[in-house]
């Protein structure tokens, strides 16, 4: 055993039965070298390398082209196509029984009268309904009054579980259980059933009248939002307590308390920066949910309240004629898809970009 | 007052500190953890102390109780002669800071570089202006090494070692007196240990701190440390000098770790004969009545198994804890 005693710079050699790599193969890394694996890589911010990460999926830009698209028409479409959602379809002010249940492109009578002589009618790009309404504003409006939905009942749960969720988590403890109990309870209501019963309920108790706003929306759509508010909370709730308690495991909070920290200074630049992500993307997954279960809501006659239509109410008064205009079912529904779909697959994507970590796999 | 502000020769005093967890150990039943059971040992200012034991011994817990991270179930610390406490703790953060094992998990990935390192300044509002608070910054980072260029990139852009850099670079930004270093180089390279160790011995001479330094490696304990505590299951069974302690080990725990130890000099070695350790760590929830190394251990007499042995002086100041000899 003298060869220990040798330069060490030379390298061993390796015995043929030996499952170590040969290092004689190898050469030693020279100075230049080794600095050069120092040389960094660019800096990149954790924003920019997750928008770099979500520009190069396709299925996730497809998504936001989509939703754009979809915006973009129905703050547009209002504007250009000169029939109201509740406006029953007249010319010159006369009305015509034969507007109603009309096929895409198809004009009345008296359209087809006032074409020839001379006059402009906008088309009706998907028909008209059973009362004679323009069915493509129709559609334009609901899925407007579907986007809202979603979008103020997805911020009400973010709100209200980010909220608790995080008190919940970062005191932990005895505080911690009980909140926790709390949501245990409220999560094992069978959801569907109190939607229904709520908004029956507070249907009935709900008195909206003197506020226009409300008024217009209708005493449904108000119930609504308290339903998400009252139950749908508790999923965001428990993940941003699940997320924050992992964060508080970290080091970095320790080096935070030991520095002197107070628990705002932690909650602020530690926690939180590190649980946005995930809270953004638990959000965007939350908008398409939402407008599910508004459509449901609707389609089951507890959704908004008419001549407002919405896609689920539509969807509903398409299943009536179903088998003559199946056109009337088909428009809202393609519409509930894109929107939900697009939602999905941008959270996905969003995920991805931004908390590989939490990928599902 | 009474009682006296004594200066003592020691910065940090640490007298029967007992850290317990409650573990649930049943429906509404806990039974406590006796991660650290009455653990006692002095450090003078500017020297360091070495703390070794295996994994799952308590060297961290102690190294957090210290720093009041956790409140200490019973037993008193001082700190440059004043009793650390709730109250008192705000006022000493300043002098007593911490470098973490995990070079990944200590940094916020979140914060660039600059911020990280400059938290400690923020919190205690060190500095007057942006300027004077960006060229300290800089300062601190040419100390431990890092190209200042680098401030205002994150955490994640750099290689392990580098950033136990940062994470030292942020203990040492406000002059603290004192340094727990818990596994501050166990997650690196061999290579990388190295350099980092030899940082932290010139900034012990360039700045006077002193450091509590764990680890479960004898070696890079007996290079760095002026005197070596052994630990095992939540007790103190050796302290000494750290030739001493090499040289002649006197606790059989201590014989059988230093026997594992992996010499560079292969005549050293076989003079030394390996113990190797029968059994395993019995858990903390289920100590052994007695010594709680009897389990292990091949002098083990029945007096072991009736009585605690507790920390006497073998001379020199070597304090061993066990009834052999
Ligand atoms: N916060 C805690 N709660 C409960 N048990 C803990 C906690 N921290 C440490 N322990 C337990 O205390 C013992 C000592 O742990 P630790 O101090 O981390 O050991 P070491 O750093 O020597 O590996 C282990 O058994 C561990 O499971
Ligand atoms: S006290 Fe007894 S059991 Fe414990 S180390 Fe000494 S000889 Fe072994
Ligand atoms: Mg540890």
């Amino acid at each position: 055993m003298d060869n220990t005693s040798k330069n060490l710079d030379e390298m061993p050699k390796k015995s043929p039965l030996s499952f170590q790599i040969d290092l004689k193969k190898f050469e030693k890394a020279t100075d230049d070298e080794k600095k050069q694996q120092d040389v960094m890589s660019e800096s990149t911010s954790f924003f920019k390398d997750g928008m770099r990460k979500l520009r190069k999926n396709p299925l996730a830009m497809g998504s936001i082209v989509v939703l754009v698209l979809i915006m973009a028409m129905i703050f547009i479409v209002p504007h250009i196509v000169p029939y109201s959602y509740s406006q029953i379809i007249t010319v010159n002010g006369r009305r015509d029984k034969t507007a109603s249940n009309m096929a895409p492109f198809e004009y009345s009578q008296l359209e087809q009268k006032y074409i020839e002589e001379g006059g402009k009618v906008f088309p009706h790009i998907m028909g008209t309904d059973e009362m004679g309404r323009d069915y493509f504003v129709r559609v334009i409006y609901g899925t407007r009054v579907s986007l809202a939905v979603g979008l103020f009942a997805s911020i009400i749960v973010l709100l209200i579980g980010v909220l608790y969720g995080s008190i919940s988590g970062y005191f932990g403890g005895k505080v911690d259980l009980v909140m926790m109990r709390i949501v245990d309870i409220i999560y094992s209501l069978p959801d569907m059933l109190m939607v229904i019963l709520l908004s029956v309920v507070l249907r009935e108790t709900l008195k909206v009248d003197n506020i226009a706003f409300l008024q217009k929306l209708g005493p449904n759509m108000i119930s609504m939002f308290i339903v998400f508010g009252l139950l749908y909370w508790t999923g965001m709730a428990r993940m941003v307590r699940g997320q924050i308690l992992t964060i508080k495991q970290n080091e970095y909070v320790l080096a935070a308390k030991i520095s002197g920290a107070k628990s705002g200074r932690i909650i602020r630049k530690h926690i939180l920066p590190n649980c946005v992500s995930v809270i953004i993307v638990a959000g965007a997954l939350q908008i398409p949910s939402a407008i599910f279960t508004e459509s449901f809501l609707s389609f089951i006659g507890l959704g908004v309240q008419a001549p407002m239509p919405s896609l689920g109410s539509l969807a509903n008064a398409g299943r009536a004629g179903l088998t003559a205009y199946p056109y009337k079912l088909i428009f809202p529904a393609v519409m509930i898809c894109l929107i939900t779909l697009a939602f999905n697959l941008l959270g996905d994507g969003l995920r991805d970009a931004f908390d590989p970590k939490l990928r599902r796999d | 007052m009474s009682e006296m502000k004594k200066k003592s020769e020691y910065l940090v005093e640490v007298n029967n500190l007992k850290q317990y967890f409650p573990i649930k150990t049943g429906f509404m039943k806990t039974t406590p953890l006796k991660a650290v059971d009455g653990v006692s040992f002095n450090i003078k200012a500017g020297e360091t102390l070495g703390l070794v034991g295996e994994s799952g011994c308590g060297k961290t817990t102690v190294g957090r109780s210290l720093l009041r991270l956790y409140t200490p179930t019973s037993g008193d610390v001082f700190f440059d002669g004043e009793r650390v406490d709730k109250n008192s703790i705000g006022h000493m953060r300043k002098q007593m800071q911490m470098v973490f094992q995990d070079p990944y998990s200590s940094l916020n990935p979140r914060m660039t570089v600059e911020d990280i390192i400059g938290e400690p300044l923020d919190v205690h509002k060190l500095y007057s202006g942006k300027g004077e608070r960006r060229d300290r910054i800089l300062e601190l980072m040419e100390l431990v090494g890092l190209n200042a260029e680098h401030a205002t990139r994150y955490a994640h852009e750099f290689s392990g070692g580098q950033r136990q850099r940062i994470g030292i670079a942020r203990a040492l930004a406000t002059n603290p007196r004192f340094i727990v270093c818990d596994e501050a180089v166990s997650a690196l390279d061999v290579s990388i240990q190295a350099q980092v160790i030899n940082m932290f011995e010139e900034l012990q001479e360039k700045l006077g701190v002193a450091y509590l330094f764990i680890a479960h490696d004898l070696l890079v304990v007996h290079h760095i440390s002026d005197r070596i505590a052994v630990m095992y299951l939540g007790r103190i069974v050796e302290i000494a000098d750290a030739d001493d302690l090499n040289a002649s080990p006197i606790h059989p725990y201590t014989q059988s770790l230093l026997s594992a130890v992996p010499y560079p000099d292969p005549k050293m070695a076989k003079e030394r004969q390996r113990i190797i350790l029968e059994g395993d760590v019995p858990s903390p929830l289920n100590m052994p009545k007695g010594c709680a190394f009897r389990t292990r251990c091949k002098y083990a007499t029945e007096r072991c198994a009736q009585e605690c042995p507790t920390l006497t002086d073998r001379g020199n100041g070597h304090m061993v804890a066990c009834f052999n000899k």
